[in-house]
């Protein structure tokens, strides 16, 4: 029988322990995938942010280093500045990049560090157990805002594409979902394109991913793929923010 | 003779860094000490090293991380509130053994404090200063040859064992000028081997990992008692000190960095009149030079701890000498310096009542 | 031998500099040296102070208590600095700028015309090369040719025509004493 499907070399042959719906296996598998198609797998250093994802240092199969949490631009930096050579990724969740982690992506973007981010946004914070994340929509329940978010005194959502978008440094800014086929070759293709700008020395690329998080969101997969659809890309549209390849042309 | 040039500390410490082969700095401008990312800035610039200026101490921190992970040697330096802030990154390069140096220029604290001179960090230098279980190996230079000197001790000393180096300064040390022999053999960086838990990508080799956690039962238990057993071996062969004068000593005076020069200078005021008195130096605060401080209070009755804080190494001198002898006591707390006179007025305080 | 000197003015009277200059001419005399200056925000608040020590031995503290010769710039200065000189010492001070006189009957007290001397050469701000010139003549610690050559190696993006006009100054102070 002929083998059609099957686990990429760019992840290790672990289970991973990711919630039933939960997008981080999908975005796995598609950077599993372009590790491989890439050839890069034996020159990629991956960061683990802290978050869901911290296990992601078990998960692909290449050098990987797990730093504290939201400084995973910072670590990135050092790696590629250390060792140019190397294809360096942070892989990085909304409370790590978007809360603890901000001032650590904007300067990196604003350098237009040859880095590429990975940026997961489920709109809450799941490894701790469904608190408000810096990406809750207003309105939205989480452990922290059992009324929903009240924007009058927990603030707005902060949009990270938009905002690094009003800086001139970074090269490339994405937003993307895993939550529908059409979407998720959408997906492939951004970071395929987020990848190949760092091999190509663009500089700074990030690709946001808006994420199932049934588990805490208190919904099934099938209705979270549906809440994405319906009210998170109502509040965070997909689309280009920056591709100054585009520009140039 | 070597020749001899007049240098700030500051500078000192640049050449002694890049003598040590280090080609990565990352840091943020903070008094006493800008003159290293300064004078980095340019130096890197003409060696092709790395030099950042970060965003935070937090970044800068986390870049050595990076960048030490990666196999390289590399360096950040700050002053008090700085490195409180580094506390974080030092605890996960601590937590994951990899080997960074970090220089603190210390002033006066606590909170945003003074800029004026400092050993008030003396605690957090010593004793971890993050969360968890971990040491880091702590040199203390009295001398701007010594700042010269001691990066490349401190990265042989950090790779050796693994472990995060600190050389704690001070604002005087930092800013004063004295003459520096270049002694350092500079070390070429391609000439050093790719430690063997470099992040350089797999190819022909096992994927590697470097972090700092273990969430399957009892691994990170098992991680920190074999973290001691690296801690234990340090406190057996690396305690470093300068005896000065202590052989025939009634009164032994112990302190370290500026301070040990300004004792050294009350020690040469009390000879002169014919008191016997000693000059100890911490050069190691850790691993603490205990051995040499358990043997001499078999014989010495009183020792004076002389510090530019409100006396953070009494405890350690207290437990060195197994309370033998009498600990007394003289500090300059929140960027105070003490000088010559007043040490020897308290030498003759203690000689006079003991 | 051992010496401890504070030189101390305002910001601009070239204090750190002359510091300097003594500390580099001392290890050219291949004797052992210290400069620490204040610095920081003590600095930019307009004094500016700086301790030096050359020695025949290794220098233990460059922190100066009782200084065997103070320098002194500017009014402020005296008032800090004339009650600390050791018994014995000297006080060197800039008579053009400071109009009390030093009160201290136990150290010798040597007024200079810095700043008129200075002028006269058509350049206020080289005083402190006068009071070095005094200085070195009037405590024998090092030799004027030294004291030139430290300048040098001090202001190396000056014109030689600078250079000598400091060469000039260090040599009018010289002759004061």
């Amino acid at each position: 029988m002929k083998q059609l499907f099957g686990r990429p070399q760019g992840l290790t042959d672990v289970l991973q322990r990711y919630c039933p719906g939960c997008g981080h296996g999908i975005v796995h598998r598609i950077i599993g995938d372009l590790l491989v198609k890439l050839d890069i797998r034996e020159r990629a250093v991956g960061i683990a942010p802290v978050g869901c994802s911290v296990f992601a240092d078990e998960y692909f199969n290449c050098d990987m280093i797990q730093p504290p949490h939201g400084r995973g631009p910072a670590v990135s930096t050092g790696i590629k500045r250390a060792r140019p050579d190397c294809f360096v990724f942070s892989y990085q969740g909304d409370g790590d990049l978007a809360a603890i982690g901000t001032a650590e992506i904007v300067h990196a973007a604003a350098r237009n560090e040859n880095i590429t981010i990975i940026f997961i946004n489920n709109a809450i914070f799941g490894m701790t157990g469904g608190q408000l994340a810096p990406t809750t929509l207003p309105g939205m329940r989480s452990t922290t805002s059992v009324q929903g978010r009240d924007i009058k005194t927990q603030g707005y959502p902060i949009k990270v594409c938009e905002l690094l978008a009003g800086l001139d440094g970074p090269h490339y800014l994405v937003r993307t979902a895993v939550n529908a086929p059409k979407n998720i070759i959408a997906t492939e293709k951004a970071l395929k394109t987020a990848f190949v700008n760092q091999l190509e020395n663009k500089g700074f690329s990030m690709v946001e991913i808006l994420s199932m998080c049934p588990t805490n969101w208190g919904l099934t997969p099938i209705q979270s793929k549906k809440w994405i659809d319906d009210t998170m890309i109502k509040y965070y549209p997909l689309g280009e923010y920056r591709n100054r390849a585009k520009e140039e042309r | 003779m070597p020749e001899r040039k007049l240098m700030y500390g500051n500078h000192a410490i640049v050449e002694g860094v890049i003598a040590a082969g280090c080609r990565f700095f990352a840091g943020y401008p903070i008094t006493p000490q800008n003159e290293i990312p300064e004078f980095m800035s340019i130096r890197m610039n003409e060696i092709g090293g790395v030099f950042i200026q970060t965003e935070s101490e937090i970044a800068a921190i986390n870049m050595l991380f990076g960048a030490a992970a990666a196999g390289k040697r590399a360096m950040t330096s700050s002053s008090s509130p700085g490195i409180s802030l580094m506390q974080e990154g030092i605890s996960y390069i601590a937590g994951a053994d990899i080997p960074v140096l970090v220089v603190n220029v210390i002033r006066g604290g606590p909170g945003l404090g003074n800029i004026a001179p400092a050993q008030s960090d003396y605690y957090q230098g010593t004793k971890g200063g993050g969360h968890g279980d971990y040491f880091t190996i702590t040199l203390a230079p009295n001398s701007v040859q010594e700042l010269y000197e001691f990066p490349k001790l401190a990265f042989e000393l950090a790779e050796k064992y693994r472990n995060p180096a600190l050389i704690l300064a001070d604002g005087l040390l930092g800013q004063m000028m004295e003459p520096v022999e270049f002694t350092q053999a500079p070390v070429d960086p391609d000439t050093l081997r790719e430690p063997p838990y470099a992040l350089s990508g797999c190819k022909g080799r096992e994927r590697r990992v470097v972090r700092s956690y273990d969430l399957k039962p009892g691994k990170l238990e098992e991680m920190n008692w074999q973290r001691l057993k690296k801690y234990q071996k340090i406190q057996e062969t690396e305690q470093r000190f300068e005896a000065t004068a202590c052989d025939d000593a009634e009164l032994v005076i112990i302190a370290y960095g500026t301070c040990a020069r300004v004792c050294d200078a009350a020690v040469r005021i009390a000879r002169a009149k014919g008191q016997k008195i000693g000059l100890l130096r911490p050069i190691t605060l850790w691993p603490f030079p205990n051995k040499i401080m358990s043997e001499m209070s078999k014989r010495i009755k009183n020792f004076l701890v002389v510090e530019m804080n409100m006396g953070q190494m009494i405890d350690d001198v207290k437990l060195a000498t197994e309370c033998r002898s009498k600990i007394h006591f003289h500090g300059r707390p929140g960027g105070g310096v003490p000088t010559p006179p007043e040490i020897y007025e308290k030498i003759k305080t203690i000689m006079g009542g003991a | 031998m051992t010496m401890e000197i504070i030189i101390s003015g305002f910001g601009g009277q070239g204090v750190v500099s002359s510091g300097i200059i003594l500390a580099h001419a001392g290890l050219t005399e291949d004797k052992n040296v210290t400069f620490f200056p204040s610095y920081g925000a003590e600095m930019r608040g307009g004094t500016a102070n700086c301790s030096v020590v050359i020695s025949t031995d290794p220098v233990a503290s460059p922190i100066v208590a009782s200084p065997d010769v103070v320098v002194i710039m500017n009014e402020p200065s005296l008032t800090r600095f004339e009650p600390i000189v050791k018994p014995g010492g000297i006080l060197f001070y800039n008579k053009t700028l400071i109009k009390s006189v030093p009160k201290r009957t136990d150290i010798t007290v040597i007024p200079i015309e810095a700043n008129a001397i200075a002028e006269e050469l058509g350049q206020g701000r080289i005083a402190n090369m006068v009071m070095l010139g005094a200085l070195i003549k009037k405590t024998g610690i090092l030799k004027v040719d030294t004291l030139k050559m430290a300048q040098r190696e001090r202001f190396t993006k000056a014109g030689e025509d600078q250079l000598s006009l400091n060469d000039r100054a260090l040599d009018r102070g010289y002759d004061q004493v």
